[in-house]
């Protein structure tokens, strides 16, 4: 192949150009393959591996299924096109086609505060919510050891040292104990000292929570520790029944079923705060019309959204189409310039541009009031009219340097001659512009306003930043507020940054959302007709 | 004399006319182009002025530029400034390189190779493009929590899941972009450097590529500066304030209304803000070039 590579090329007039007499075919491109495809293959094995000492089988199914079609891609021949589609198209798969499914799949199940794990995980956590400390328990000394990152308990019993961790349960080691009992010295194990237990928060939570099984036996119970000191026996008050799928409470006799919400029900009526998530059908979505505590805020915020969309783009579309017409004009000195300056918010970051408008529209001591109201009291973000009226303008201010960039440059491709025909007609300058300019413009432009559309309806940053949504309605106890859109309620529903989770029901919205902007792009797919392209 | 008096008074008429003609037609745009730029430029010249004030507070700026001092630039030091300015470095970089790399790519395949479902999958990737990953989050934020079980490194609260999550969206957003400019480069040279004994990556990276340059560096400015913008994955996944990005950090600066501090937001903004402020300057035409085919910022 190399010394293909050297022998005269047919003229294509950009001989220099080409690299391609200096490559060396099967060379250090073929090499560089295979290291990427090792290192590939390492991570791919690794996170097999882990999946399975997780359990987790959907990551183990989907990482062993990408990886093998990894290896057939890139070292079979036949794969031209996937080998440089296969990249983007895992990241697309797992970051942007799955997520999108589980939304679809969420949104159908009651996922959420009380209901965030499996229905066996759920059980576990009922069990560990019911250990009490056993009456009676002897009272281990105890020492915390560590062996890199594995925590343990080391305790002496009759002057027997005895090891275990969360996995492992307790076993007998070499070691040595002082006066107290307390072990000195853990053979395979390094002893953390109680200083370090009381000045280091992570890892004295790290000991609290940690449960050493006394022996195989889950019924024998656990050791556990208050204090990291001395270790008491710890056991679970319920008893899982495998075959009859219940718990029972030893001490009170309590049974408890699960129901189909995915709670477990006593038969005293008494629940379990351990819960797991369950098919709930459309439940969300019923939830979110008929539920008079949801229903309303999501019928404001539904019609704030399309409102904000709407108006956020027709405003910023006429005020730069209008500087564009006005500015569209050879005799203005130092239009360059202009255009520039016109155009600064546009690459002022959009987050940096609203916190500051923030603190601008303070009531109290922000510029706005004190500049062009003489320092009346305006509580611009505070009142919820006022509140809508000010995310217009800021966004307005961000958004119309777009439109006019936009409109100058279609204004600068419409042909002349139409114009000049017209005049001839005798038409007047507003006639021009209504019959002539504005039509031509709305072809290049319409998709834009659409696509501009689709953005503003998600556009959380500006929401979120300048208002937070608020303020908050007062009629209702969901965190929804005047200027929050459907994106923003998702966000505050969801309880991703804290506060009560119902992933359910954000999911559920996050598909309308999804039905909203798919219907307004299929709009613009048939507007710009992209598939004629290719 | 009574031949030149008329003929100065119809000058100085004529003169009049046409200045009131240049008033009517072009003059008022300039008091309207200073008026448009007070209203671009104030809050901007404000936030300078903020950033200067050594009372480090919204309440002491009556007057722009009152006293000049740097303190609040100072201060930044004593925060996590820096260190979010390089979380935002690294995540918009590597975001960018990422969706450069593998939009190329894809563009590459779909632009040179006839393959079976290739019509398909740009139609996919059409209707995919369509809908917002963002909207997604809630499943995004738990799809991290069971991967971060299996895989540290792609869990909440990492820096390199940020990315993954950025990344899903190279190939929907840059493919078509870069399609049409990769389609514009004739497919003669392809086979002339075939006919040269070139491979097909041969011919990506040595020869395409180069070729490609202007639409590599306005979809890698377009995935920087969305990451370098997004606030609401960053601010689920990264939960620690060390590995925050700037739009997380400096929202909480000013986020709790009692103890905001503006003072050395501003300084941050200005510092943050004035790189981003020249390169879209510099990169005008590029910009609006790409935006105007199909990538919205606002």
């Amino acid at each position: 192949m190399s010394t293909e590579t050297t022998a005269p090329a047919p003229s294509t007039g950009k001989r220099a150009d080409s690299h391609s007499r200096r490559w060396t075919g099967l060379g250090w491109g073929f090499v560089a393959k295979l290291l990427i495809m090792m290192i590939v293959n390492a991570f791919g094995v690794s996170a097999i591996m882990s999946a399975w000492n997780a359990q987790a089988w959907v990551i183990l199914g989907a990482s062993i299924v990408l990886l093998v079609v990894a290896d057939w891609v890139y070292f079979s021949r036949r794969m031209l096109p996937l080998k440089y589609i296969y990249p983007g198209l895992v990241f697309l798969l797992v970051f942007q086609v799955f997520t999108m499914i589980y939304t679809a799949y969420v949104a159908t199940t009651n996922y959420g505060a009380g209901h965030n794990v499996s229905k066996s995980q759920a059980i576990d956590a009922a069990l560990i919510q019911a250990e009490r400390e056993v009456e009676g328990s002897p009272s281990y000394p105890l020492a915390v050891v560590r062996d890199g990152d594995t925590i343990g308990f080391a305790i002496s019993e009759d002057g027997v040292v005895e090891v275990g961790t969360a996995e492992e349960p307790l076993a007998e080691v070499d070691g040595a104990i002082d006066d107290s009992g307390r072990p000195t010295e853990v053979d395979g194990w390094e002893i953390v000292k109680v200083n370090e237990l009381l000045s280091d928060q992570a890892l004295a939570q790290e000991v609290t929570d940690l449960r050493v099984p006394v022996s195989d036996e889950a019924d024998d119970g656990s050791l556990r520790t208050r204090e990291g000191s001395t270790a008491k026996v710890y056991r679970s008050s319920l008893v899982w029944d495998e075959d009859a799928d219940t718990l029972t409470d030893v001490d009170s006799g309590v049974v408890y079923t699960p129901n189909d919400r995915g709670t477990f029900v006593g038969d005293d009526g008494s629940t379990l705060p351990a819960g797991w998530y369950v098919n709930v059908g459309f439940e969300n979505f019923t939830k979110a019309v008929t539920d008079p505590e949801y229903s309303k805020p999501l019928l404001k915020v539904t019609a704030w959204t399309f409102a904000f969309a709407i108006l956020t783009v027709a405003s910023s579309f006429l005020l730069g189409l209008f500087f564009a017409l006005v500015f569209n004009d050879d005799r203005i000195r130092g239009k360059k310039t202009l255009r520039t300056l016109f155009i600064l918010p546009y690459a002022f970051p959009a987050f940096l541009t609203a916190l500051l408008w923030r603190g601008m529209l303070n009531p109290e001591f922000g510029i706005i009031n004190k500049w062009f109201f003489f320092g009346a009291d305006i509580n611009w973000l505070g009142d919820p009219w006022l509140a809508r009226f000010s995310i217009l303008f800021v966004n307005l201010w961000l958004s119309y340097p777009y439109w006019f960039l936009v409109c100058t440059g279609a204004l600068q491709s419409l042909p002349s001659e139409t114009t000049e025909a017209a005049k001839i007609d005798g038409a007047g300058r507003w006639r021009q512009f209504r019959s002539i300019t504005f039509p031509l413009l709305m072809v290049s432009t319409a998709p834009l306003a659409i696509a501009s559309f689709a953005f503003n309806f998600n556009n959380f940053t500006i929401i979120y930043m300048l208002t937070n949504g608020g303020p908050r309605f007062e009629d209702t106890s969901v965190p929804l507020g005047s200027t929050d859109i459907l994106i923003s309620a998702i966000y505050q529903i969801s309880g991703v940054a804290g506060g009560r989770a119902d992933y359910g029901l954000a999911a559920a919205l996050s598909i309308v959302v999804f039905v909203v902007v798919g219907l307004v792009s299929a709009l613009a797919f048939r507007q710009t007709k992209k598939l004629e392209e290719f | 004399m009574a031949t030149t008096a008329p003929t100065t008074g119809t000058s100085h008429r004529f003169q009049h006319t046409r200045r009131s003609r240049w008033w009517l037609e072009v003059g008022w745009k300039y008091p309207l182009a200073a008026l448009i730029i007070f209203y671009a430029a104030f809050p901007l010249v404000f936030v300078l002025s903020a950033s200067l004030d050594e009372r480090g507070s919204l309440a002491g700026t009556q007057r722009l530029f009152s006293s000049i001092s740097f303190e609040n630039y100072q201060n930044l030091n004593d925060t996590l400034f820096w260190t979010w300015v390089g979380n935002t470095l690294f995540i918009g970089l590597s975001a960018a390189i990422g969706a450069v790399l593998m939009g190329a790519a894809a563009a590459y395949a779909f632009s040179r190779f006839r393959f079976q479902g290739r019509r398909t999958s740009l139609t996919g990737l059409l209707i995919l493009q369509m809908f917002p990953q963002t909207v997604a989050f809630v499943a995004v934020f738990l799809l991290l929590i069971s991967l971060g079980e299996v895989i540290p490194a792609l869990g909440i609260n990492s820096k390199i899941a940020l990315i993954c999550v950025y990344l899903g969206t190279a190939l929907g957003s840059n493919t078509f972009l870069m399609y049409g400019f990769f389609n514009s480069i004739p497919m003669e040279m392809d086979e002339a450097a075939k006919i040269d004994g070139a491979s097909h990556s041969q011919i990506f990276w040595g020869m395409i590529m180069p070729l490609v340059r202007p639409v590599l560096a306005v979809v890698g400015l377009l995935a920087f500066v969305s990451a370098f913008g997004d606030f609401i994955l960053a601010r689920i996944i990264l939960v620690s304030n060390e590995n925050w990005t700037l739009a997380v950090g400096m929202y909480q600066w000013v986020s709790d209304q009692l103890t905001a501090r503006w003072g050395i937001f501003s300084a941050g903004t200005v510092i943050a803000a004035l790189p981003v402020l020249v390169l879209f300057l510099a990169l005008q035409r590029y910009i609006v070039g790409g935006l105007t085919a199909g990538s919205v910022k606002g």
